[in-house]
C-alpha cells in the first residue's frame, strides 16, 4: 500500500482525513472484512496475526462502552497485538488524577497505541500530545467517532460500489452526536450529499457548515434518500427538556413500516446501536433485509483492524 | 519635581494630543504645557527626556481578579500589581470573588491594604453584592463603602433572583455605589463550554448562547430604570448587550459598560486554533485551546464588530481586562474541566493600539476607554492628567516591537491567549502618585 505511509499516526477525527487517506484505509478494511468472511466460511485466509505481534494495544474507556471496546479488542488481537484494557470513570479521575497524567503513566508502560473514548470533546488530542504512543479516538464527547464513520461508509460502499452522488440523511439527535458529525464528514468526503433531521431542539447550531443539508421533516428526510441513518434517543434528552418524551418523537421522526413508505424500495437503513427498538426505529425495521445493522458491526472490526495497522505502520503484503 | 519633557502627551480629559510636558509635583500633576523643560529647569530638576515617546495617563482597569486573599499561588496582590504597572496599568479594581469573598469590610481594608505595602498599581477592592456572592442576603455595603470598595459585584456568578437584583440595586442606589453585574443566565448556559455556534457543532462542545447575557444585560437594565440606580456591565461580549446598552444610554438610565480585549481581538474561531480578528503576527494555534476559554465566552465576529462599534460610539465606556490568572494544572485538560479566563494585565495596551493600527477605534477615543472612560464609571479621580490630578502617568514606547512571552510576565500566572503574538507599544515608565513605579529592563 504506497498511500499507508502518508496515513497519521493519530486517528482523532475524519474532519483532518483527506478522501484519498480514507480510501486508502476502507480499502484495507474491505480486505480485512473478506478475510473474515471467509474464516467464518470455514476457510483459511491469509493470517494477520503476525502484523501487530509484540505491539501493546491500550484501550482507555471513560465512558462505559461494551460494543466499541469489544471491537478494538477482537480487532487488535485479530492482528496479533497484546491488549489491555482499562476501564476508567471519569468523574473519579476529574477529582484525581489528570488525563495527561494517566496516559503519560501507559505510555511509559509501553503503549504502541491508545485507543481512547472520552465524555469530553477533544480528550483524544489530548492524549496524543502528552504521549508517543500513536492515539485513535474511539469517540470524545460530541465531537468525533471516526471508526463508526469508517465502518458506516465500508457497509455502505460495499453495497453501491461507491457513494459518489449518493443521499444519506440521518435523522435524530444530531446535536449529542459523534457519530452523526463523523459521517457528515466521512460521507461527504466521499461524494455523498448528507441531509440531517430531527426535532430543532436537537440541531446544533450551524450543522450545515460541516457541509450537510438541514431538513425540516421526517418526509423531507426520506423522500429521495438512498439511505437513512436513526441516532439513538437518550431519556437525558427528556430530562433536560429538549423532547417530550419517547412516543412524541416516534410520532414525528421515528421509523416505522409506516415512515418507511416515504423512503425509497431500494434504500438502506442503518443505526450505529444501541437501538431503541419502538423509539427511533421499529422491529420490523430494525430487522428487515434493508437493515444494515448487523453488517455495521461486522465492517467494525475491520476498519478498526485496518485503523490499528495504519496508524502502527504494520506492513501488510498484498 | 519630575518634568516628562516634550513627549507626545494623549490625554483625552482635557483633550490634548499634541507634544507637551508634563511636570510632576510630589504626588500630583502641576500641570501640562507647551514649553520645554528650560535649562534653568534642567538644573534644579528631574527632567526626564520623553521626546519620540508617548506620555499617558495611567491606565484604570476596573476589572481585575488578585486571587489574594485565597489563592496566593496564581496571583497575589504584589505580583498582580505588578503586572499590572509593567502593563502601564496605575489603578486596578480587586474583584471580590477571593476566598473568603470580599463581603465585608475586614476584608476590603485587607486588600487595600496589602495594595498599599506592595506599592505598585493602586489597589481599589470592589465588594460583593451578596452575602459570600451566593445570590440571596445583600451584603454590608455601606460598611464596604466606607471602607473603600467603589462598586458591589457577585462577578463570576450572576444573581439569579431578579427579586433580589432589585433590592440590592435600590439599597446600592441610597448609597450611590455602583452595581457591576456578570450578565448571565444559568439557565441558559448551563453545560456550555464555549459560545454557540458553528465552532462549538464542530467541535462538539456544549454552547452558552448570546441569548445568555443579552436578556439578564435587559433584566438589569430594566431593574436600573426602575430604581435609579448605577448599574456597570462587566464584560460585554454579545452584539445584542451592546444595542442593549447603547439604547438604555440613549434613554437616559444610569448604566456604564466595559469590553475585555479579548473580546474585541478575538472570536470563538480561537477555540478551534484558528486566527482571529486582529491582524496581528502570530503564531498558528490548536485545537481545544484552553487559553481561548472564558466566560463570557469569545463570540462571533459580528460580536465582536459589535463591541468595537461600542467602544466607539461610546455605549462601551472602558476597556477592562478581566485578568483571570489560573495555574497551568487549570488549563492543561479537557476543554470542558478546563477553568474559565484568561489574564490581560500586560497586554490589554498593546492589543487596544493593535485595535487603533487596524482601524478599529481613533488613537484618543483608544485611549479614553483605557483611562478616564472607566474612571468615571466610578467616579474616580484617576485616567486625567488634569492640574492637581493624582500623578499617575505612563511613558511608552509606542513604536517598539515585542513578543508575548508569558513567561517573562510579572504576573504569577501564564494563561494567555496572545503568546506568541507579536505586538507594538511597550510600556518604559510608570508613575503611581508621581512615584516611579516601573522602568522597562530594571
Amino acid at each position: 500500500m504506497g498511500s499507508e505511509m502518508d496515513f497519521p499516526r493519530h486517528l482523532l477525527e475524519l474532519e483532518a482525513l483527506t478522501r484519498g487517506q480514507i480510501e486508502a484505509l476502507l480499502s484495507l478494511a474491505a480486505r480485512f472484512k473478506r478475510e473474515r468472511a471467509k474464516a467464518r466460511a470455514g476457510e483459511s485466509p491469509a493470517d494477520r496475526r503476525g502484523l501487530l505481534r509484540g505491539r501493546n494495544v491500550i484501550t482507555l474507556f471513560f465512558e462505559n462502552s461494551t460494543r466499541t471496546r469489544s471491537s478494538f479488542e477482537v480487532a487488535a488481537k485479530a492482528l496479533g497485538a497484546d491488549v489491555l484494557t482499562f476501564q476508567k470513570d471519569a468523574s473519579s479521575v476529574a477529582k484525581g488524577e489528570s488525563l495527561e497524567d494517566t496516559v503519560r503513566n501507559l505510555d511509559a508502560i509501553g503503549a504502541d497505541a491508545l485507543v481512547v473514548r472520552h465524555p469530553a470533546a477533544g480528550a483524544p488530542r489530548l492524549v496524543a500530545r502528552s504521549v508517543r504512543a500513536s492515539v485513535i479516538n474511539a469517540g470524545d464527547g460530541f465531537h468525533e467517532h471516526p471508526t463508526q464513520g469508517l465502518l458506516d461508509a465500508l457497509s455502505l460502499r460495499e453495497r453501491w460500489g461507491t457513494l459518489e452522488g449518493k443521499t444519506v440523511a440521518i435523522v435524530g439527535d444530531i446535536a449529542h452526536s459523534r457519530v452523526a458529525r463523523s459521517n457528515i464528514h466521512c460521507l461527504s468526503k466521499l461524494g455523498a450529499t448528507v441531509r440531517v433531521g430531527g426535532p430543532s431542539t436537537l440541531i446544533p447550531a450551524g450543522i450545515e457548515e460541516l457541509g450537510c443539508k438541514v431538513v425540516p421533516s421526517l418526509r423531507d428526510a426520506l423522500t429521495g434518500a438512498d439511505a437513512v441513518m436513526a441516532l439513538r434517543i437518550q431519556n437525558e434528552r427528556i430530562a433536560d427538556a429538549r423532547l417530550p418524551g419517547a412516543r412524541d418523537y416516534a410520532r414525528t421522526w421515528g421509523l416505522n413500516a409506516r415512515t418507511l413508505e416515504m423512503l425509497p424500495k431500494e434504500a438502506l437503513v442503518l443505526h450505529p446501536g444501541p437501538v431503541n427498538r419502538g423509539v427511533e426505529m421499529s422491529s420490523d425495521v430494525l430487522d428487515s433485509p434493508r437493515s444494515l445493522v448487523m453488517d455495521q458491526v461486522d465492517s467494525g472490526v475491520a476498519v478498526r483492524m485496518a485503523a490499528l495497522a495504519l496508524c502502527l505502520r504494520a506492513e501488510v503484503p498484498a | 519635581m519630575i518634568l516628562l519633557d516634550s513627549g507626545r502627551v494623549i490625554d483625552p480629559a482635557n483633550g490634548i494630543d499634541g507634544t507637551r510636558t508634563v511636570l510632576i509635583d510630589g504626588d500630583h500633576v502641576r500641570e501640562v504645557r507647551d514649553q520645554p523643560a528650560t535649562p534653568a529647569e534642567k538644573l534644579v530638576h528631574q527632567v526626564i527626556d520623553c521626546r519620540g515617546r508617548w506620555v499617558l495617563p495611567g491606565l484604570v482597569d476596573l476589572h481585575v481578579h488578585l486571587r489574594e486573599p485565597g489563592e496566593e499561588g496564581k496571583e497575589t496582590i504584589a505580583t498582580g500589581g505588578r503586572a499590572a504597572v509593567a502593563g502601564g496599568v496605575t489603578t486596578v479594581v480587586a474583584m471580590p470573588n477571593t476566598k473568603p469573598v470580599c463581603d465585608s469590610a475586614a476584608v476590603a481594608r485587607f486588600v487595600a491594604a496589602r495594595g498599599r505595602e506592595a506599592g505598585f498599581a493602586r489597589v481599589i477592592p470592589a465588594g460583593a453584592i451578596t452575602r459570600g456572592s451566593l445570590g440571596e442576603q445583600l451584603a454590608d455595603m455601606a460598611e464596604l463603602k466606607e471602607a473603600g470598595c467603589v462598586c458591589v459585584t457577585d462577578d463570576g456568578r450572576p444573581v439569579m433572583s431578579a427579586g433580589v437584583m432589585r433590592r440590592a440595586l435600590e439599597y446600592a442606589r441610597d448609597l450611590e455605589l455602583p452595581v457591576m453585574v456578570h450578565a448571565e443566565d444559568l439557565t441558559l448556559s448551563a453545560g456550555g463550554a464555549m459560545n454557540e455556534g458553528p465552532v462549538a457543532t464542530r467541535l462538539g462542545l456544549a454552547g452558552v448562547p448570546a441569548a445568555a447575557e443579552v436578556t439578564m444585560v435587559q433584566r438589569d437594565i430594566l431593574l436600573a430604570e426602575m430604581t435609579g440606580a448605577r448599574l456597570h456591565i462587566a464584560h460585554l461580549s454579545a452584539a445584542g448587550s451592546v444595542r442593549a446598552v447603547r439604547e438604555a444610554k440613549a434613554r437616559g438610565v444610569r448604566v456604564t459598560a466595559e469590553a475585555t480585549p479579548h473580546h474585541f481581538a478575538l472570536t470563538d474561531a480561537a477555540v478551534a486554533g484558528v486566527a482571529p480578528g486582529l491582524p496581528v503576527p502570530q503564531p498558528a494555534g490548536e485545537p481545544y485551546d484552553t487559553h481561548a476559554k472564558m466566560s463570557p465566552p469569545l463570540r462571533a465576529e459580528v460580536d465582536r464588530q459589535a463591541v468595537i462599534s461600542g467602544l466607539h460610539d461610546g455605549a462601551i465606556d472602558a476597556i477592562a481586562t478581566d485578568h483571570a490568572p489560573h495555574g497551568a494544572l487549570d488549563k492543561q485538560v479537557e476543554f470542558a474541566h478546563a477553568l474559565n479566563g484568561v489574564i490581560g494585565l500586560e497586554t490589554s495596551l498593546a492589543l487596544t493600539l493593535a485595535l487603533v493600527r487596524a482601524g478599529g477605534l481613533p488613537l484618543a477615543r483608544a485611549v479614553e476607554r483605557l483611562t478616564v472612560g472607566p474612571a468615571r464609571c466610578f467616579k474616580m479621580p484617576y485616567g486625567t492628567l488634569g492640574a492637581g490630578a493624582p500623578a499617575d502617568v505612563i511613558v511608552l514606547d509606542a513604536e517598539r516591537e515585542w513578543k508575548v512571552d508569558p513567561q517573562r510576565f510579572y504576573s504569577r500566572s501564564r494563561n494567555s491567549p496572545f503568546a506568541g503574538w507579536t505586538l507594538k507599544g511597550k510600556v518604559v515608565k510608570t508613575f503611581v502618585g508621581g512615584k516611579l513605579v516601573h522602568e522597562e529592563g530594571k
